[in-house]
């Protein structure tokens, strides 16, 4: 079973780029050391999300959010996808000033997307919200996600594409032998001609097999879920300048999050809850939705990410080893864009371009220097 | 607040852990979920000492008056009605009380949490009406509860047999009482010479199983019990000699054997074993109690099933185990000789290895449209169709169907999703790891969590 | 489906709750769980198909018998003691927010 493509990671990435190389003729094996979507893709908020977005990121993005409204098309089902849009709030005038500014500069380079509204329109739109919120950016068309079911759906989609996958597969070297790659894994040999590396928290690892020693750092963002609860909210809530995003799931439990860290295991193998780091994330929750202090958590997990120093993806070509396609360290915010990262890396992989501008994700910005190349 | 231990269980081990600490000084805090100290044996022991019940529910209920009355002299800081929901490392203890979140501090901790009953779904175990043996003599004990109407009880091992006896003694009436133990192995037998330590013990089983002979409503050899009703419990059937039998009934009480509580140490990280013999996973401890992680002990039923004089004893040795850790000059070695706590603890062991042998946990396979998660009312069909569309993870098949997710964090579908899963993927149930126990321990409110900031810790 | 051994003996309740406001003599040592047990209509409705549910374990590992007590929902009625004066209601489906 030597592919032409061989993916490094079973989260969303490495499914997405997978199913769409195969769909366009590629043989294609994704290897996952655990379980499909055990780390940062199980453990995610799955916030559908072009509001706030790096300006580097938006044109992936936007691609991105016209594919999450006619996801059947890509995968088969629409991933629990609901476009109940995002709110990013204000608290107070400052933080206000400051997301008219961000739409503002928006506007000028022609991007549309965010809507500047006022405290009476965030009322309709959260009737639940604290009286103290002054106003939002709204973007109607983003949305959220069931992570579990973009998962299978990717999943399935993917298989009946062609592409195999392996689970409980870990890559232990990685070499070149004349034009491919040698993947030695605990589950066999494998030869490839491009490998991709989307392992998420282990990229680096996985990178400096591959000869490119990167910085990295791990993020271990926390989330909470409450029990069902009736109806509290219907878009994704963030708030400007703190660490909180809000939704409700279609099964009405909350679910918060936003990037309250956990704590890191010694072997960086695993993340655990720290709950009093927690309560800052909980905190700013109820301060909003202060309707909620007697509503019960019923679980807590802190997900595994890689997270790059300017928190932005590494999305390319490898600038020391041939065939080695990157795409990891969407640092806490890679799940909307799955859908269109896949389709950029399978342009890389089997036509070697793409039409996106990469250049801000380039792997130049996290290697290591002074390494020989392999 | 700070002390060098919390001990987390005010049963019979962690009494007794906490009278040995106290005896030798140390600092101890003992936190427990009940009202009152006994845990689920003794529950409610002193209050039922002046009630009519507490004759009916024999010697060994009434030999937990002097346990608590010896843990009350010890003048050990107690808290009561308490739920510990966290464990973090530097052991910090969050736990909740009358609505309001603590955190308390502690050098070494002792789980004495105790067992549960063993999960075993079956058709119609959802509909009110049907809940464990366990559950009904726990309201015998709390306020004097007895089951009206048709009471059947179907299970094995002795405590059924246990709580018809009580019943009956109360004036309570069993309508049928379906033995659901296998019979019993040469293997089984093997361990009768050994069981004789005991000998009590077993004349007390024996006791037991003749009087319910005597009232001629014993069903034995039964196969596919189901419950079914409209919304309650109104019939209980079952197959016997390729005979499908129906009886009417009010309560279906239910029973077979009971399993180490082990989400504390599973969310602490601490190395398990599978008894595959039991079928549960147990914290592996040194011979002081000590698990895989320093200065986290457990003793009693959490550390393996063994009843409450193991735990009592256990419970003693993990106190001078839980002294030597903190290294305050004792000698714990000479201390656990004098007291032949090693003897004391074979004793009580005696009986064990005849128990389990006999009742072994049933391997029937569930049905595909039997509920195995009660909070999500997730199938066993669910949960296979998920499995084997996935990797031999109970990981993923929670992600995918939400089993487990619920308030009772996978206290009732932990083990039959672990089985399903190794019975898709062919693999011995112990090769399949448990799901992964994530805070809060207990449900706890959002409130509570936003104003930890506000909490020494 | 259960009655207390104490009230062929006692000539009195030890106190009284209010379920679903109607007034129900008890007992001491009973829990918001037992009272689930004795009075009909009280047992919790599942948020996920809304059938009912009564207390299965009676020791803190299922959470059947959660139970809105004096206003607070998702109450674990085994380990709620009762109080004279309590008042228990039945938890319906979703817990209800800002209450």
């Amino acid at each position: 079973m030597n592919p032409d493509i061989l993916v490094i990671g079973g989260g969303l990435h490495g499914l997405s780029c997978a199913l769409q190389a195969a769909r366009r003729g590629a043989s294609v094996l994704v290897v996952e050391r655990h379980f499909l979507g055990r780390h940062a893709s199980g453990s995610t908020a799955a916030g559908v999300r072009t509001l706030g977005r790096d300006p580097a990121e938006l044109p992936l993005s936007l691609e991105a959010a016209e594919t999450w409204h006619k996801m059947a098309d890509l995968v088969g089902d629409d991933c629990g996808f609901k476009a109940c849009g995002q709110l990013q709030v204000a608290e107070d005038d400052a933080a206000m000033a400051s997301i008219a500014a961000r739409i503002a500069r928006l506007e000028k380079q022609g991007m549309h997307h965010e809507k500047l509204i006022g405290a009476d329109e965030l009322r309709e739109l959260v009737p639940t919200i604290s009286p103290h919120c002054v106003g939002a950016a709204w973007v109607s068309g983003d949305g959220s996600a069931d992570p579990h079911r973009a998962i299978c759906a990717f999943r399935d989609a993917a298989k009946r594409a062609g592409v195999n996958i392996i689970e409980q597969c870990q890559v232990i070297s990685l070499g070149r032998n004349g034009q491919s790659w040698q993947i030695h894994t605990t589950k066999g040999d494998f030869s490839a001609a491009v490998v991709i590396n989307a392992a998420g928290a282990w990229a680096d690892k996985i990178a400096e097999m591959a000869g490119e020693p990167v910085r990295q750092a791990i993020r271990t963002s926390m989330m909470v879920v409450t029990e069902r609860a009736g109806d509290v909210v219907r878009p994704v809530i963030s708030s400007f300048g703190r660490k909180l995003s809000f939704k409700q799931t279609a099964e009405g439990t909350l679910l918060i999050g936003g990037g309250a860290q956990g704590r890191l295991a010694a072997d960086k193998q695993s993340a655990s809850v720290d709950v009093q780091a927690l309560s800052v994330a909980v905190q700013a929750a109820v301060r909003l939705f202060p309707s909620m202090v007697g509503t019960r958590m019923v679980r807590a997990w802190a997900g595994m990410e890689a997270m790059t120093e300017d928190h932005l993806p590494v999305i390319g070509f490898s600038d020391q080893a041939e065939g080695l396609i990157h795409a990891f360290g969407f640092s806490g915010h890679g799940f909307q864009l799955v859908p269109s990262v896949g389709r950029v890396v399978a342009d890389l992989a089997i036509e070697g371009k793409s039409n996106q501008q990469l250049d801000a994700f380039n792997v130049n910005r996290v290697s290591e220097k002074g390494v020989a190349s392999c | 607040m700070s002390y060098d231990v919390v001990v987390i269980g005010a049963g019979p081990a962690g009494m007794a852990a906490a009278v040995q600490l106290a005896k030798l000084g140390i600092s101890v805090c003992v936190v427990d979920e009940q009202p009152a100290p006994g845990g689920q044996i003794w529950r409610g022991v002193e209050r039922n000492a002046t009630s009519p019940v507490f004759k009916a529910l024999g010697e060994d209920y009434q030999k937990g008056s002097s346990a608590t009355a010896a843990f009350h002299a010890a003048g050990i800081d107690y808290q009561p009605a308490a739920q510990v929901w966290q464990i973090e490392d530097g052991w910090k203890v969050f736990l909740t009380a009358e609505g309001k979140s603590r955190c308390i501090t502690a050098k070494a901790i002792l789980l004495a949490n105790g067992a549960q009953e063993r999960p075993v779904p079956f058709a119609g175990w959802t509909l009110p009406g049907v809940m464990t043996v366990g559950a009904a003599q726990i309201l015998l004990k709390s306020g004097g509860m007895l089951p009206e109407g048709d009471v059947w009880i179907a299970g094995a091992g002795p405590l059924p047999l246990l709580y018809a006896t009580q019943l009956l003694e109360l004036g309570g009436k069993v309508a049928g009482y379906i033995d659901t133990s296998q019979k019993p192995s040469l293997k089984a037998l093997s361990h009768l010479p050994a069981a004789w330590r005991d000998f009590p013990g077993l004349m007390k089983g024996l006791r037991w199983i003749w009087k319910l002979r005597r009232s001629g409503k014993l069903v034995r050899n039964t196969r596919n019990l189901r419950a079914t009703g409209d919304g309650q419990l109104r019939q209980i059937e079952w197959e016997s000699n390729g005979k499908t039998r129906k009886r009417d009934v009010g309560v279906l009480l239910v029973h077979e054997g009971v399993v180490p509580r082990i989400h504390e140490t599973m969310a602490l990280g601490c190395d398990h074993d599978w008894n595959d013999q039991q079928k549960y996973f147990a914290p592996r401890v040194d011979q002081w109690g000590e698990t895989s992680r320093k200065g986290i002990f457990v003793a009693g039923d959490a550390g393996g099933i063994g009843g409450w004089k193991v735990a009592t004893v256990s419970g003693e040795i993990a106190g001078l185990g839980i002294a030597r850790f903190l290294n305050i000059g004792i000698d714990a070695e000479k201390l656990r000789r004098e007291a032949a706590l090693d003897d004391g603890r074979k004793r009580a062991m005696a009986l064990r290895p005849l128990l389990d042998a006999l009742y072994t946990p049933p391997q029937t396979p569930i049905a595909d449209d039997v509920v195995v998660c009660r909070c999500e009312e997730v199938t066993a069909g669910r949960i296979r169709e998920a499995a084997r569309a996935s990797a031999p993870d109970v990981g993923a098949v929670k992600a995918a169907t939400r089993c487990g997710m619920g308030p009772c964090q996978g206290r009732q579908c932990g083990y039959s999703v672990q089985a399903l899963v190794a019975e898709v993927n062919n693999l011995p149930v112990g090769d399949v790891r448990f799901f992964n126990i994530r805070p809060p321990l207990k449900p706890v409110t959002l409130g509570e969590i936003a104003t930890l900031q506000d909490v020494e810790a | 489906m259960f009655r207390s051994v104490m009230a062929g003996l006692k000539e009195q309740a030890d106190m009284t709750v209010y379920v679903n406001g109607v007034e129900t003599p008890a007992w001491d040592g009973e829990t918001v769980a037992s009272i689930l047990l004795r009075v009909p209509n009280v047992g919790r409705q599942t948020p996920v198909s809304g059938e009912t549910r009564l207390p299965y374990c009676q020791m803190g590992v299922c959470f059947e018998c959660l139970a809105v007590v004096d206003g607070v929902p998702s109450v674990q009625g085994c380990l709620m003691p009762l109080k004279d004066g309590m008042r228990i209601e039945r938890q319906r489906g979703r817990r209800e927010v800002g209450q």
